[in-house]
């Protein structure tokens, strides 16, 4: 009896042998397989930071998937768009889910991929010989901005609508040509159905191709220089007799059974959130979205998705137009400088100086303090507080190449610890 | 030994824990697979049709929309229920034995009421509607046709009953949907249920 | 005849500063009282789509209400539905419309009545439910009517039959801005029904609005403890792998 099982499973391990001989005769499946899974080394001792990349793969690939089947019911023009999503939520099967599955994972994108920047921010991942890695990984974010933009205009309720209003004006800041670029983007006087139409087609298919693609590249840079890890040192240094790293462990099996355990974890946090509370106490799905969108009539408290508020409360924070709008646009774009702002050569916070470390806490604490003054109305104290850590996230940044220089650091150890 | 219970312990866990991940991707695939159903919408707008029977002169045919498909509705003649008698010799499928209509409607005339037929005008070759035929011997059908549905596509020929002659590419008997009468002189096209 | 004008521009002028005063008080976020819905008490939910059909449907729209799918949710027969949700001649498959022009809404109201289907979801239960229980006599307002929560309200007391119909009684001591505060209420013409009854049905209205602005929030829930429960096992599993993979590793 288990003679004849065991030869059905050699009959099928040869045909599928030869299967796979066939195709690595024509492509290079094999040697990708090995290159990126099982023979890719990445360090035994990555902690839980090390998983939000993962978790910002299965998101996007959440947001895809969801996202073709909502383009199938949603109708992107000013006439039909509202009412199309309530469609999708009323009378599609299971539609409801699949728009909650979307609008939660638009929130989930930006705090997976905000906590995978800030490891690397904490171990170094932007230094050298990761420059590459990280400037594809800003322009990832930058698409990732533009992709939540464009998205949030589509449901077309007053919220969608006044948002994107206030987007677009910014660009009316410009000199000289800021009048026109405002049109430009629009495609006509103000918020209409045409620019519906054209954020529809950025939404669904550009910036999602662009996305996919600079994923893609992400990986292939990192893969080509080896991942760090939480000590921040490199493990490629230290290799066995056998030419492979000590300090690693192939990331198929290895990370990929750690990294399964980490997304079921976000699954069930994600479940949580679609299934008990999708509009987040009005954080994911705000109130004044029930209503279509009306261009006579603005929402009573305006203020952006939480995922763009700092940036929002640094543009508040400037009272001059052009200024505000410079100040924001330079604080998102400012972190692609960190590979050559910061002159310190040990990459791990964990043998970093002080300065550094005080420098991190408070740029992250400002981060947080800004996306919560940015979702509070513009009186009382919140201007002035504003102000305050709009210099404090600034001064990270620029005063980096001073408070790094001279670091006082702690010995790196040659070999990766617990 | 340690090593072999190793071995198998893990064998164990990756078929257990690949077993459940299909099983939870299957299950996540389910509502995609499901939202491709009619939406509420679309049953809504594919709801019965009521026909005022009574409206139709004897001899004339009304054709109705139900579902995106044209329906017939022929308010036939007692001549033309005779002549459905001489055409059965010739007939592919005459007890409807093999054709789709509902029960009510399997017997000679495919109707709950002789007079009143009631088929999608759906050729059940590849979907053209028939023209309605209903002269008899006409210069193109030859002097044998006593009136009945003639596909212009690809040449099917139905008798007064939608049911097909021998010798044409359609396959089965015009299809008889669900309909029912609610009162003497009205029908209800989609549904067979109900107590309105 | 001068003295008559003067009396009525002065009491106009109160009832401004009073509806200003009123204003203000709503934009500074008065507490609400809550509406305590509960989605799950379906009896309340049928009495509401009651309500619902015959003194908010006349004008408001449920536009992506089904009267079916409703039906179904609140575990009502189609012959319930027929008999006791559907005055016009709609079916049951279509949705909750309503007949009124929109230029005869315009020109009754001033605005056209807007579309509750999403109504809780837009404003929150509470505010309905106080919306519901803050109307009062105004003989200023073309409609009689004024509000506590939506001052200069469009909407005339449509419930004023069932709630009767009170007067405000103003505080003796002025608010800030010198403007009288309303400090309770007088019944003026009693209603059917006393105000505990009347109470009940604005929360049942209310549970209702509920219900409609996310028909599916009860499958929701259910669905949702099923597809946690099974990822707890998958846990579970993808753990002990994990451990089993890397118990040589150190």
């Amino acid at each position: 009896m288990a003679t004849r099982e065991q030869d059905v499973f050699d009959s099928l391990g040869r045909g599928l042998n030869s299967l796979v001989g066939w195709i690595d005769a024509r492509f290079p499946l094999t040697k990708l397989i090995k290159e990126h899974a099982t023979e890719y080394y990445a360090a035994k001792n990555f902690n839980l930071w090390y998983g939000f990349g993962v978790l910002a793969l299965v998101v996007l690939v959440i947001q895809l998937v969801t996202g073709i089947f909502l383009t199938m019911n949603y109708k992107p023009s000013a006439e039909d768009a509202f009412a199309s999503v309530e469609y999708i939520m009323r009378d599609v099967d299971w539609g409801w889910l699949i728009r909650y599955m979307h609008s939660t994972g638009a929130s989930a994108f930006f705090i997976v991929v905000y906590l995978h920047m800030f490891r690397g921010l904490m171990y170094g991942s932007y230094k050298k010989p990761r420059e590459l890695v990280w400037l594809i990984g800003m322009a990832i974010y930058l698409c990732l901005m533009a992709e939540a933009f464009f998205g949030y205009l589509l449901p077309w309720g007053n919220m969608s609508y006044w948002g994107a209003q206030v987007i677009v004006s910014l660009f009316g800041a410009i000199p000289v040509i800021g009048d026109g670029l405002a049109e430009w983007i629009r495609g006509d006087y103000y918020i209409s159905d045409i620019t519906l139409n054209r954020f529809f087609a950025f939404h669904v298919i550009a910036v999602p191709l662009m996305l996919v693609l600079l994923v893609v590249v992400h990986i292939m840079a990192l893969h080509e220089v080896g991942s760090l890890n939480p000590d921040g040192i490199e493990i490629k240094e230290h290799k066995g007799p056998d030419g492979k790293p000590l300090d690693g462990v192939p990331f198929h099996p290895y990370h990929t059974s750690k990294d399964l355990v980490i997304i079921v974890v976000f699954l069930i946090a994600f479940a949580a959130v679609v299934f008990f509370a999708p509009e987040m106490g009005g954080y994911f799905l705000e109130h004044a979205n029930f209503e279509p969108a009306d261009p006579l009539k603005t929402p009573e408290h305006i203020a952006p998705v939480w995922y763009f508020t700092p940036f929002y409360a640094i543009l508040r924070a400037v009272p001059d137009k052009l200024l505000g709008v410079i100040l924001m646009g330079l604080a998102v774009l400012l972190p692609t400088l960190l590979p050559w702002l910061d002159r310190c050569r040990v990459k791990s916070i964990r043998y970093r100086g002080w300065t550094y470390k005080v420098a991190l806490a408070v740029f992250a604490i400002s981060f947080l303090a800004l996306g919560y003054l940015g979702l509070q109305p513009a009186t009382g104290i919140y201007p002035t507080l504003a102000r305050v850590f709009t210099v404090l996230y600034f001064a990270f940044f620029l005063l980096m190449p001073f408070y790094t220089r001279n670091e006082k650091t702690k010995p790196v150890p040659a070999r990766v610890t617990k | 030994m340690a090593e072999s219970t190793g071995f198998t312990r893990r064998h164990f866990l990756t078929v257990a824990t690949a077993v459940t991940g299909v099983a939870g991707l299957t299950g996540a695939a389910v509502p995609f697979v499901a939202s491709f159903r009619p939406s509420a919408r679309a049953q809504a707008l594919g709801a019965p049709v009521e026909v005022d029977v009574s409206k139709i002169e004897p001899g004339a045919m009304l054709r109705v929309e139900w579902r995106g498909r044209p329906i017939y509705v022929l308010h036939r003649t007692d001549r033309m229920l005779q002549l459905l008698e001489r055409v059965v010799g010739q007939l592919r499928d005459p007890a409807s034995e093999e054709s789709n209509q509902p029960s009510y409607a399997q017997n000679e005339y495919r109707s709950i009421r002789p007079n009143i037929l009631v088929v999608e005008g759906v050729c059940t070759h590849l979907a053209c509607a028939p023209m309605p035929r209903f002269e008899v011997a006409p210069a193109d059908l030859g002097p044998d046709w006593v009136g009945g549905f003639y596909c212009p596509c690809h040449g099917s020929k139905f008798d007064l009953a939608g049911r097909v002659f021998a010798g044409v590419p359609a396959p089965t008997n015009l299809t008889v949907p669900p309909y029912r009468f609610l009162n003497d002189t009205t029908i209800l096209i989609g549904s067979d249920t109900g107590n309105t | 005849m001068r003295g008559k004008v003067a009396r009525v521009a002065a009491a106009a002028a109160a009832v401004a500063a009073l509806v200003a005063s009123i204003a203000f008080g709503a934009s500074e976020g008065g507490e609400l009282a809550s509406a305590n819905a509960n989605i799950n008490n379906t009896a309340s939910l049928q009495r509401g789509a009651k309500y619902f059909v015959n003194y908010c449907l006349g004008c408001h729209s449920a536009q992506y209400v089904r009267y079916n799918k409703l039906a179904e949710g609140l575990k009502l027969t189609e012959d319930q539905l027929v008999q006791n949700l559907i005055f016009t001649d709609q079916q049951p498959f279509e949705t909750m419309t309503n007949a009124m022009p929109r230029e005869d809404a315009e020109r009754w109201f001033g605005i056209t009545p807007p579309d509750l289907s999403l109504i809780s979801r837009a404003r929150g239960q509470d505010y309905i439910y106080n919306f519901l229980q803050g109307f009062y006599f105004d003989p200023s307002k073309p409609t009689g009517a004024n509000n506590v929560v939506l001052p200069n309200t469009a909407m005339p007391h449509v419930l004023w039959e069932l709630q009767g119909i009170r007067r405000p009684i103003f505080e003796e001591s002025e608010g800030e801005d010198g403007a009288p505060v309303i400090s309770g209420f007088e019944t003026v013409v009693p209603g059917l029904l006393t105000e505990e009854e009347f109470d009940q049905v604005a929360r049942d209205i209310v549970n209702f609005l509920g219900y409609i602005g996310e028909p599916m929030q009860l499958e929701r829930r259910s669905l949702g403890i099923r597809v946690i429960g099974f990822l707890l096992v998958f846990l579970l599993l993808a753990w002990m792998l994990k451990r089993e993979i890397w118990k040589d590793v150190h």
